[in-house]
């Protein structure tokens, strides 16, 4: 173990197991019918993420990764759940989302095409990337960032559709912490904050939508369009 | 100092619209706004001559790109927060819910003040972010069921191109890297460019134009933009649809002197082929709205095609004309939506089948809708013609005939439609008799923007014309 290349290649199959849960929760959070379920699973990723983060400071002595571990350790598993608590209604965690646009297994399918199509798709940027910079973090990330787009997609309860924008935010710095590595921590720091601001504001609007319309099915929400009704 | 005092004083604003007074909030964001206009105007005419100044090297410096955006913003700004004083006190009784407004008002115009004056993207990126925050809460204000469904809309769909556009930021900076290195900024970025990777480059433009794209309003990703943009209290519409689509385009455009600075990009047929996408599909919607917001709100998304399609056309005529446009267009539509306000005030429902005869009923909202319409359809001699003139004639210098006539072709038929509706709603028997009298704030307001929006037609002041040429330069390069 003091053989510093073996060190390195631990921390690289390491960063791939990060790299695995990660996608797997992305495909959690699609298919997941428990809305707290899916809030688990959104910070079983975002661990990742910073577990990634952590493991890939290791391999290149990057003090700037630490700090973005550091940053998502604390703003994701920890003040974004006491948050949603703060501003949304307890029934609204309890639910069930019994209806999704597509069945479950369809769903799942779509899910994995996505992930692979994002293998090939990034199969180009990798080549144009400096070699310490490739890995599994680009396509996985890319996978991660088209799965909550697809998440937003088919689901219709008010909470995972904000975890779905989340996991996509997670996604690009999944591939973020892998390719530019030397982002300024303000910029971190701030998006975390940036984070914790779309929490709060979904979760006003979440209430006032289950105040006024008495449901958080805001999926369903199809008024406003072209052929209108006198 | 100066432009960390026009970013300031809005925060500031901010605050004392919290405190319980009945009356402070209004004051404190109307007396910001017009503090926030006089600090831009002294601001644009020290970068006119084309000089940018640097406040923090590497995070904030203004051009007089970014001047041009801050003096639509500001201006609009001000106009809506004194139109806001009799158009809120009109529809708003609690003065709990109307300091929310305020509050939220000043934020959004700070968040719109922050795009132009950063300069680093990634932070450009987080204020783009939160302008669609600040105004979430104000497209909801009206709580009810559609301007809730509008509101989710527009942050889920925003938010989520936002997620994409992140992505393209990120791999920005990676390219940046890849060339070397250097101060991750605008500048930075065009003098990289040749060394960069263009596979990288094409990556992050491609995402960039599509995440920000969708905040924009450009055609496949625009559904949210008439729901939003209907349903908001009508002066944060004005808002909305007058600067904010505009601020968030000019982050876009901040792209092109990069893709032109490295070689073998097609950055320019991006722009061409989604500006046409983007012009064509609101002009036929035009012709079966049912809404006259919303008919406001799609003439927005084919100006934004125009702009964005004139960048793609290349020449410098064709970039003063893209930025005349970008005037013009957020003179004329700010203007268009206060109008639409006024009709709202009078008849209480946004059906165009159900307004009739405004000219009997409401003269002075009737005056304003036809006003509004012929300068926002494109019809001499306003400044939307000559901008919309001035891009059709670089278009054919540079010998883009097929995009030049597919764009007049549509700009024809959006005409036609903005046209037909708005006639239908001025003339015509009146189905209730009763007079409708507007607060005197509204009426200020639309005489001051419409005084505008018929001056910048006829003449066009020396310093602005300048400002606009160097603009044109900065995309230029």
């Amino acid at each position: 173990m003091n053989d510093p290349s073996t060190t390195l290649s631990v921390l690289g199959s390491l960063n791939m197991l990060a790299g695995g849960l990660f996608l797997l929760s992305a495909f959690g959070i699609v298919a997941t019918r428990q809305v707290k379920g899916c809030l688990n699973l959104f910070i079983v990723q975002s661990l990742m993420l910073a577990a990634s983060a952590l493991f890939l400071g290791l391999q290149h002595g990057s003090w700037h990764l630490y700090g973005v571990a550091v940053v998502n350790v604390i703003a994701k598993p920890v003040l974004i759940p006491w948050l949603l608590r703060r501003t949304v209604h307890e029934e609204v965690y309890t639910r069930r989302e019994i209806d999704q646009v597509l069945n479950i297994p369809t769903s799942l399918l779509i899910a994995l095409a996505l992930a692979i199509l994002a293998y090939f798709l990034t199969i180009p940027v990798q080549q144009a990337l400096d070699p310490q910079f490739r890995g599994a973090n680009v396509p996985i990330g890319f996978a991660g960032l088209l799965l909550g787009a697809y998440t937003l997609a088919v689901r219709r309860e008010a909470l995972p559709l904000l975890l779905g924008l989340l996991a996509m935010e997670n996604g690009a710095f999944f591939v973020g912490i892998a390719i530019s590595r030397e982002l300024p921590l303000l910029v971190e720091l701030a998006i975390a904050t940036d984070g914790l601001i779309i929490v709060f504001i979904m979760g006003v609007l979440t209430r006032a939508v289950h105040k006024q319309i008495g449901t958080t099915q805001v999926g369903s929400l199809a008024t406003l369009k072209e052929e209108v009704t006198e | 100092m100066i432009v960390i005092a026009i970013l300031a004083i809005p925060l500031l604003a901010a605050l004392l619209s919290c405190l319980p007074s009945r009356r402070l909030p209004w004051t404190a964001t109307f007396i910001a706004c017009v503090a926030v206009l006089i600090l831009t105007i002294r601001l644009a005419l020290q970068v006119a001559s084309g000089e940018p100044m640097v406040v923090i090297p590497k995070w904030i410096a203004v051009d007089s790109l970014s001047a041009l955006i801050l003096l639509l913003i500001t201006f609009v700004g001000t106009v809506a927060a004194f139109y806001s004083l009799g158009y809120m006190g009109k529809t708003c009784r609690d003065p709990k819910r109307l300091r929310l407004y305020y509050v939220n008002y000043n934020l959004f115009i700070f968040s719109m003040l922050a795009i132009p004056v950063l300069v680093e993207p990634t932070l450009v990126w987080i204020v783009v972010e939160l302008t669609t925050l600040c105004s979430a809460l104000l497209v909801s204000f009206e709580n009810t069921r559609e301007a809730l469904e509008a509101a989710w809309k527009y942050v889920v769909l925003s938010l989520m191109g936002a997620g994409v556009a992140l992505l393209g930021f990120l791999v920005l900076f990676a390219a940046m890297q890849a060339a070397g290195g250097g101060a991750y900024t605008w500048d930075g970025l065009i003098a990289a460019a040749p060394r960069m990777p263009a596979i990288l480059l094409q990556t992050a433009f491609v995402l960039i134009l599509v995440g920000l794209g969708t905040k924009v309003g450009l055609v496949p990703l625009h559904t949210w933009l008439p729901d939003a943009h209907s349903q908001a209290p009508s002066p944060v519409c004005a808002l909305l649809s007058g600067v904010e689509t505009t601020a968030v385009l000019y982050v876009i455009l901040r792209l092109f002197p990069v893709m032109r600075a490295a070689t073998a990009t097609h950055a320019e047929m991006w722009a061409i082929v989604f500006g046409l996408i983007s012009v064509g599909t609101p002009a036929f919607l035009l012709l079966r709205v049912q809404d006259y917001k919303r008919m406001f709100a799609f003439s927005t998304v084919e100006h934004m095609g125009i702009i964005l399609l004139a960048v793609g056309l290349g020449s410098s005529a064709a970039h003063y004309g893209a930025l005349y446009q970008a005037l013009s267009h957020t003179l004329t539509k700010s203007f268009c939506f206060f109008a639409a306000g006024a009709v709202l005030l009078g008849a209480g429902t946004r059906q165009i089948s159900s307004v009739r005869g405004l000219i009997h009923t409401s003269p002075a909202a009737g005056v304003s809708l036809l006003l509004g319409g012929l300068a926002i359809a494109g019809a001499p001699p306003f400044a939307v013609f000559l901008s919309e003139f001035s891009i059709f004639r670089a278009g054919l210098a540079e010998g883009h005939y097929v995009a030049t006539g597919l764009l007049v072709l549509f700009v024809a038929i959006g005409f036609f439609g903005i046209m037909w509706n708005v006639n239908r709603m001025v003339f015509g028997q009146p189905n209730g008799d009763a007079q409708v009298r507007l607060p005197v704030s509204c009426l200020v307001a639309l005489v001051v923007a419409g005084a505008l929006v018929i001056v910048f037609g006829l003449y066009m002041p020396a310093p602005m014309q300048e400002l606009l040429r160097h603009g044109a330069a900065a995309l230029e390069r």
